[in-house]
């Protein structure tokens, strides 16, 4: 197994090769110059050329790949072009905000997803299992701002539990920080709770109709221990690959939650540097972003095998 | 190295004591456990105002956002509590735009302008009524010819890492700035030497006539001459500083800047205010804040929420559509900090057809009408006027010499105009700037205008950072150049002719739009080479007939941006700039 993870993460090195250059190339062909953003209303088209020569603008594509795949090999992701910051502390400074926030968000889905997709399966045809449909629609419909400033609205404005926005982190305190998570968290995992929900109870469906489920029933075994043990662990392969998915899909999703709630992470990071054309930034942090992406993917391949042993790779 | 703040951990999010449980709770509103305790369901609290209940009904975002912003106020003004939970000397700031870059002198950006007046000083200040006044510069003297100048520091004065600030410091940053900045740049072609004559003691000596030195020393707006130390002031102008090092009433904490996020100023205890007022930059900059947090909220719903909430305490420009709700709220005001405005532009480039054409330009000053443009832009009458000058209607250069055309809009004429111009109907490229909401109006009136006028107009959407590269582009506009862009300016950059880029005829070395106007040129060099007001006034006319007549940008009117804060902050002066000395919380 440890030979099989190895050799899994040695294989996704040309990944991400492919999408370092692939990033590289589409930031180079998308309108914009960080140089005319940098020079300001006031400068000369030598003003321009003379910024683009020092940030090495200038230079020929392919060398200009070149150096930045050597820096990357060195391990330096490079300096922000505006404020001077290496990429590697600007990355540090967001990572733990979406980090926590997509855990958090994670926990909830999977938290009521599971058990809400199992009871709508077990409960087939019932008031419970059309209510879960209604709120499988409902959370795919709602639009995530939308969902956001509801919240805020409810559990900020009126009631004053929560805050408005903002982040700390944990060295804050346990309250401080859970409380600032909390309205983004939810906002963010109402989505995915139905997605989960719904591919947990289809997932179940199918595992209820076996012999086997049939069989544990007539045995006698209470309902709970014959849906948890053995349905569900035999249900729960496409819910692991809804979760993987749902991972890597809530890192990019966290873009307007953390727009919403005033949120220092990841997603910010990126659409502000994309609008600035902040080349390093925005480079450094798909490259970063594709790595957990391949990682939580290799994570998914390996709870195949432990769920399912008969599984090879 | 920083402060440790004196209410604890940072507190960008707003973090207060709950009077309900005594445990921090993020932001928690008193209001709420207000009325909790008197059994009323937070549905009470929003029949306090029925309107929104309709607007929940219909359901926008912003509509949503300016009810809760309702809802807050009615509860913060049932509650003295809340403002009892002010965290006394933390003053939580929502900023205009993300601080990324640090140094004001590699950059115009308004954003690094603003930053750079906490941590740094000037030489010379502008006070509200725009005179110019010493500010780091104890007494000046100049000859009686008018060709050298000598200017003595204020004693006390230092730099945030404790070294004593010299004139020499202040000779670097003059030397640094005035290879940037355009009314530095003019003041460097007069000027023969610049130089320290002793320790506190520098002088300025002049190899041609320069009526405004005082003006340029004390110039506001980007890029402001900023002081800084030798070692600093050094580094290349192309270049940024990395050392964040001033003289200014607050030091920078670096170590707490998060770019996209916040930004930490602390107060600097050696700092020596001067006895006077404080006007504007001129005058005493007493602080009595500790510390300024600034926040980036890109999404003004949030910052609405937050400051109707109490999680900040002022919120530098809400949009205008948000004011009305704001100014209905008991806890918060607004204010005009800027009165001298903003100036709208609309640039034709000079480099292709049809507006290489002087009959075809004059046909966009005859189209022009700047209260459909500013309906279209700014929207609410109170906060726009128009304004017939180049220069900043509230400025002492403004006059409506040569400006007819832009007084009343004669779409005949400018029919007639497109005519004679020999227009061939290829079409008109505008850019559009889709992300900048009055930008975007203004494009729509430009090209409805242009179609009545008879042009074919083809609207380029671009977002205003694919703007700046397409606006700096000489190309064809069917090779990726463009026709007509639309910009604004604040009318501090728009007073007086050596600062306006809108009036620069230097052909490639005028601002985008590239218009050659040699006349232009001459009238600006005589204008700052004028020692007298009435001869200024008189050529700064005559430079605005130039500029209308040749048609080297159209002005669309003025407009105010109002600040926003709650009531318990005190102290907030009229400037071009938010600034933070004089302000207090309560």
């Amino acid at each position: 197994m440890l030979a099989e993870i190895l050799r899994r993460l040695m294989a996704t090195v040309p990944v991400m090769a492919v999408v370092a250059i692939a990033v590289f190339a589409l930031l180079h062909v998308t309108p914009g110059d960080p140089a005319v953003i940098i020079a300001g209303d006031y400068a000369t088209t030598d003003d321009i050329a003379r910024i683009r020569t020092r940030l090495g603008l200038d230079q020929p594509f392919h060398t200009q790949v070149a150096i930045w795949v050597g820096r990357i090999v060195r391990g330096d992701l490079g300096t922000s072009i505006f404020s001077g910051l290496p990429v590697s502390t600007l990355i540090g400074q967001r990572a733990g905000t979406t980090a926590w926030l997509t855990l958090f968000a994670m926990l909830i889905s999977v938290g009521v997803g599971v058990p809400v997709g199992v009871v709508a399966a077990w409960r087939r045809g019932s008031w419970i299992d059309r209510a879960v449909m209604v709120f499988a629609v409902s959370g795919f419909s709602m639009p995530t701002f939308w969902l956001g400033f509801i919240l805020v609205y409810v559990f900020a404005i009126t009631a004053g539990w929560l805050p408005v926005q903002g982040y700390l982190p944990v060295a804050t305190g346990a309250w401080p920080f859970l409380s600032h998570l909390i309205l983004p968290a939810l906002t963010l995992s109402v989505a995915y709770m139905a997605l989960i929900a719904r591919m947990t109870r289809a997932s179940m469906l199918g595992v209820l109709e076996e012999d086997y489920i049939r069989t544990a029933f007539a045995k006698g075994l209470a309902p709970r221990g014959v849906l948890i043990r053995h349905a569900l662990k035999n249900a729960s392969l496409p819910v692991v690959t809804i979760v993987g998915i749902g991972f890597a899909l809530l890192i990019g999703g966290a873009v307007v939650t953390e727009s919403v709630f005033a949120l220092p992470g990841l997603g910010r990071l990126t659409v502000d540097a994309i609008v600035r054309r902040d080349y390093p930034v925005i480079q450094g942090v798909l490259l970063v972003v594709s790595g957990v992406y391949v990682l939580i993917n290799l994570v998914v391949d390996v709870l195949y095998v432990v769920l399912d042993p008969r599984i090879r790779y | 190295m920083h402060d440790e703040d004196p209410d604890g951990p940072i507190d960008q999010t707003g973090t207060v004591y709950s009077p309900c449980t005594g445990r921090a709770t993020g932001s928690r509103p008193a209001a709420a456990c207000y009325y909790r305790r008197r059994g009323l369901a937070a549905v009470d609290v929003e029949r306090v105002t029925p309107r929104e209940e309709h607007d929940m009904i219909q359901l926008t975002r912003r509509r949503f956002v300016a009810g809760a912003t309702t809802v807050a106020a009615a509860t913060a003004l049932a509650t003295p509590r809340a403002r009892a939970q002010k965290t006394g000397g933390t003053l939580r700031f929502v900023a205009q735009a993300d601080l990324k870059i640090l140094d004001p002198v590699w950059t115009t950006a308004y954003i690094t302008r603003n930053h750079a007046y906490l941590v740094y000083d000037t030489l010379f200040g502008t006070d509200e009524k725009l005179a110019v006044k010493p500010q780091m510069v104890e007494r000046h003297s100049v000859s009686k010819d008018g060709m050298k100048y000598a200017f003595t520091l204020r004693d006390g004065l230092r730099w945030h890492d404790g070294q004593p600030v010299a004139a020499e410091d202040c000779v670097e940053s003059l030397k640094r700035w005035m290879k940037k900045d355009r009314f530095g740049r003019l003041l460097a072609a007069h000027t023969a030497k610049l130089a320290a004559a002793d320790r506190k003691t520098f002088t300025l000596e002049l190899g041609e006539r320069f009526g405004p030195v005082l003006e340029a020393l004390g110039k506001p707006s980007s890029n402001v001459p900023f002081m800084m130390p030798a070692r600093i002031a050094a580094t290349s102008a192309d270049e940024q500083i990395k050392e964040i090092v001033g003289s200014g009433p607050f030091r920078f904490v670096k170590d707490e800047w998060q770019p996209g996020n916040q930004v930490v100023y602390v107060k600097h205890a050696d700092y020596l205010p001067r006895n006077e007022a404080p006007s504007g930059s001129a005058g005493g900059k007493k602080v009595n804040l500790e510390k300024v947090v600034w926040r980036y909220m890109p999404d003004a719903a949030t910052a609405a929420a937050a400051l109707a909430a109490g999680e900040i305490d002022w919120w530098e420009i809400p949009p205008i559509d948000f004011i009305p709700k704001i100014e209905q709220t008991a806890s918060l005001a607004t204010f005009l900090p800027d009165p001298l405005g903003t100036q709208g532009w609309l640039r034709p480039n000079h480099l292709h057809p049809p507006f290489n054409n002087k009959k075809a330009r004059q046909a966009l000053v005859a189209m022009m009408s700047q209260e459909t443009y500013l309906q279209a832009a700014i929207g609410v009458p109170k906060y726009y006027r128009t304004c017939p000058s180049v220069f900043a209607c509230a400025g002492p250069y403004a006059s409506q010499a040569g400006a007819e055309g832009l007084l009343h809009q004669d779409m005949a004429r400018a029919r007639q105009l497109v005519k004679e111009s020999g227009y061939d109907g290829r079409p008109v490229t505008v850019v559009h700037v889709t992300d900048i909401g009055f930008l975007s109006g203004a494009a729509l009136v430009t090209r409805d205008l242009l179609t009545q006028a008879g042009f074919t107009v083809d609207l380029k959407a671009v977002d205003w950072s694919t703007n700046l590269a397409v606006r700096a582009k000489k190309d064809p506009p069917d090779k990726g150049g463009w026709n007509v862009l639309h910009t604004w300016w604040m009318a501090a950059d728009v007073m007086h002719p050596a600062v306006h880029f809108g009036i620069s005829g230097a052909g490639p070395g005028a601002w985008f739009g590239w218009p050659e106007i040699p006349q232009l040129e001459q009238l600006t060099t005589e204008w700052v080479r004028a020692t007298d007001q009435p001869r200024r006034k008189q050529l700064a006319e005559a430079i605005q007939r130039t500029a209308l007549d040749e048609v080297a940008y159209v002005p669309w009117g003025e407009w105010f941006l109002p600040t926003a804060f709650r009531r318990n902050v005190t102290g907030i002066q009229k400037f071009i700039a938010p600034l933070f000395w004089n302000v207090s919380i309560g």
